[in-house]
Order: structure tokens, then sequence, then C-alpha cells
């Protein structure tokens, strides 16, 4: 059966290699079982004689390699990708809690920063409140008693002022008395120039 | 030296142990085979490597682990939303598998599992199937309404209907030979170039120089083949997403 097979390929296939196909003609017969080893003038890949061997093979090593594939290769490839994919997750994942936590934490510095500097506000209001108001205090208790100063000083210097006006005055009647007795021979008392003195003046 | 620059010799399989048969079919350990078998070492141990350590802060194979597992997961979760979350290790099966199976294609002497046909139009099969199979357990027969879109008026439902079905077919076809053609396409022109180089610069002095053309474009297409090695292997992955969408979600 294999042999019939093998000539009608033969047959056919070395159609277009013709000058191959005479010394062809006797080959099957000495080459049977290894036609694809002995036959020369045929076109190996339309050699039908190799067509069984060749699809045996196949079948054989594609089933294996799909047994291997998807039975152990595979399998072992993608848990090497899921492990891969779980250890990114869970390390994004953390770094976003991680993330989170930074955040409140800047919000609570942020927070107590916001109200120490309300606090401090607070406190330097309050203070330069207080030595505004004490040395408002200071001030008018200075000014208070500098004014009593000026006050006793004035009156003071009033008072001098009228002594001294007052010296003069009697000094100015000595003089003119003395003055006109000297001049006149008369003698002229004090009251007298005072008086005299008195109405110049007025 | 002509086996060296035969650009079609790189998609040649060997028998590496058997010949085994089950039930008249040879089921030899092929070059095939041992490349699909490097694929699912390679991505179970860098994964299991990359989960292993299971560190906060990924070193640098971890994320690595990790840029793999979020990319095609992201996708899952774009395209099916939260219900596709049961077809996610399926769709990380496929993109893995096309894309460690093509990255590995890119390595002079190795060989491209996904520049068979029958590689790529068994698990095209098999998505367009699995997806006949979860819209009907999810929606029982009501899932068929996918075919009779809404708003149509009577007279061309069918011909929309018909449309519509083909379009459904042809999806294996060329969610298969998508991924096919590019990495064989890619892998041939590749070789293509390179062997120019090995032939002109056989040649001597002249056919050195002549060869920097051919070796710049081998060192640009290069690059661009393992563009086209991841790019395939999105697009395998996200047309799977979009075809379990229509299993998922029947609105239209």
């Amino acid at each position: 059966m294999s042999q019939s097979t093998l000539a009608v390929a033969e047959a056919t296939t070395t159609e277009a290699p013709a000058p191959a196909a005479a010394e062809e003609g006797a080959a099957p017969a000495t080459t049977e079982g290894t036609g694809a080893e002995g036959g020369h003038g045929g076109f190996p890949p339309m050699d039908a004689h190799t067509f069984p061997s060749q699809i045996f093979w196949l079948v054989i090593f594609f089933g294996l390699l799909y047994l291997l594939m998807s039975k152990l290769a595979l399998p072992r490839m993608e848990a090497v990708l899921t492990k891969r994919h779980k250890a990114i997750e869970s390390d994004l994942s953390k770094a976003s809690a991680l993330k989170h936590e930074t955040e409140a934490a800047i919000r609570h510095y942020e927070k107590s920063l916001a109200d120490a500097r309300a606090n401090a506000q607070g406190i330097a209001t309050e203070t330069r409140a207080k030595i505004a108001a004490e040395i408002e205090a200071e001030r008018s208790a200075l000014e208070k008693t500098l004014s009593a100063k000026l006050a006793e000083a004035d009156a003071r210097i009033s008072a001098t002022k009228a002594k001294a006006m007052q010296d003069v005055n009697e000094v100015a009647a000595e003089t003119a008395a003395e003055i006109v007795s000297a001049l006149t021979g008369a003698p002229v008392s004090k009251d007298q120039a005072a008086r005299a003195i008195a109405g110049l003046k007025g | 030296m002509a086996q060296g620059i035969d650009p079609i010799h790189q998609f040649q399989l060997h028998d590496l142990a058997g010949p085994w048969n089950i039930a008249g079919h040879e089921i030899s350990f092929t070059n095939s085979a041992l490349f699909m078998g490097i694929a699912v070492a390679l991505v179970t141990g860098t994964i299991l490597a990359a989960a292993a350590r299971g560190e906060l802060v990924p070193g640098r194979l971890q994320s690595i682990g990790e840029l793999w597992y979020e990319f095609v997961h992201n996708m899952v979760k774009n395209v099916l939303g939260h219900e596709g979350k049961a077809f996610f290790p399926l769709v990380f099966t496929i993109f893995s598998f096309v894309l460690v199976a093509n990255m590995l294609g890119m390595f002079p002497y190795f060989f491209t599992v996904t520049s068979h046909v029958v590689i790529t139009a068994t698990l095209a099969v098999f998505v367009v199937a699995l997806v006949v199979v979860v819209g009907i357990a999810r929606h029982g027969l009501g899932w068929f309404k996918l075919f009779v879109p809404s708003g149509v008026p009577m007279v061309i439902l069918p011909f929309i209907s018909l449309i519509e079905v083909i379009s459904f077919l042809s999806r294996p076809v060329s969610l298969g030979l998508r991924l096919f053609g590019n990495m064989l396409a890619g892998h041939i022109v590749l070789k293509v170039f390179a062997g120019f180089v090995v032939l002109l610069g056989s040649m001597g002095f002249g056919g050195i120089i002549g060869s920097i053309a051919p070796l710049g474009m081998a060192v640009a297409l290069t690059a661009l083949e393992f563009l086209v090695a991841f790019l395939q292997a999105f697009v395998f992955a996200i047309l799977t997403c979009v075809y379990l969408n229509d299993a998922l979600h029947t609105h239209h």
C-alpha cells in the first residue's frame, strides 16, 4: 500500500522537474521504505511518502509541547507574573497609605502652626496693650507732677517778681526823696515820694 | 559539489532511526522529527528556565520569557477577550512551535520543519477543525448562522452563504500554504544566492569580484528571512486567534 501511494506521489510531483524523473522511474523499488532518503528527483515537500512520518512526529511533539506548556511552563510563568503584580500592588497601596499619613501629619503640623501663630499674635497684642497702658499711666503721672512743679515755680516767680517790684519801688522812693531834698533842700518823707511815684506810674 | 548548491537538497528528509511502521505507514524518526524535538526542548527549556528564578526584578533570561509570555497573552486577550483564556496555552504552543521551528531553520545545515506543506497543513487543519468543534460545542447548531449573515436580502442569501462557506473552507488552505510558501521560498532563494557565491568564487579572481553582489544579497536576505520567520509565526498565531474568535463569538 505504501508503495502504491509513493508511486502516485512521485508520478504527480516529478512532472515539473522532468529531466530527473527518468532515472527516478526505477527508484521506488530500490529505495522502498527510505524513499525520502534516496529520491533526489522528487520535490521533497511534496513527497507523500514522508507524510505519515511527519504527521506522526508532529502530533507527538506538538502534543508534548502543549502538555508541557499548559501543565508545567505557563502556570509557573503566570505565578511569577502574578507574584510581581501583587508585590507591585501591595507596594503601591502601602505607598499611598504612607502618603495619606504624611498628608495628615502635614495638616496637623500646619494647624498647630496656625494655632501657635494666632496665640502669639494674641499675646503680642495683649502685651502691647498692657505696655501702652502702663506707658500712658506713667506719662500722665509724670505730666501731673510736672505741671504741679510748673505751677509752683510760676507762683514762686510771680511772688519773687512782686517782691522785687516792691523793693524797686521802695528804692526808687528813697532815692527820689533824697534827690529831691538834695536839690531843693526841703525835707521830703519817704511816703510822699512813694505817693508821687505811684501817681507818675498811674 | 552539485549537491552542495542544489537549493532543494536542504528539504530532503533522512531516516535517523527506523524504518518503523505502524499499520503500513512508515513513521521513521527523521531529521524533521529531530528538529521538532529540538524545538520542543528549546521552548520548554527557555520558559522553564525563565520562570525558575521567579525574581521580582527579572534578569535577561526571565525578561525574554516574560516578553514571550506577555506577547502571546496580549494577543489572545485582545482578539478573544476573557473567554479566550482557555485557548491561551494552545495559541502559545502554536506560536512557540512555529517560531522556534522557523528560527532553527535559519541555521546552516539545520532542517526547517515548517518548510514542509504536510506540517503546516496539519497545523492549519487542526486549527480550523478546532474552530468547528468549539463552535458547535459552544453554540450548538446555531453556530452555523456564522455562514448566514444577518441583514442580507433573501434573494442573494444563498450566494452569500455559499461564499461564506467557501471562504471558511479556504482558511486551512491559506493558513497552511502561507507559512509553507514563505519558509520554502525564502530558503530556496537564500540557497540560490549562496550557490551563486560558491559558483562564481570558484571561477578565479573575476568570479570573486562578481560574487560580491550575490553575497550582499544573501546577507540581506538572511536578515529578511529572520523577519519572515518571526512574522509568519506571528501571523499563524494571530490568525488562529481570529478564527477561534468565530467559534466563541458568532455575531458577525
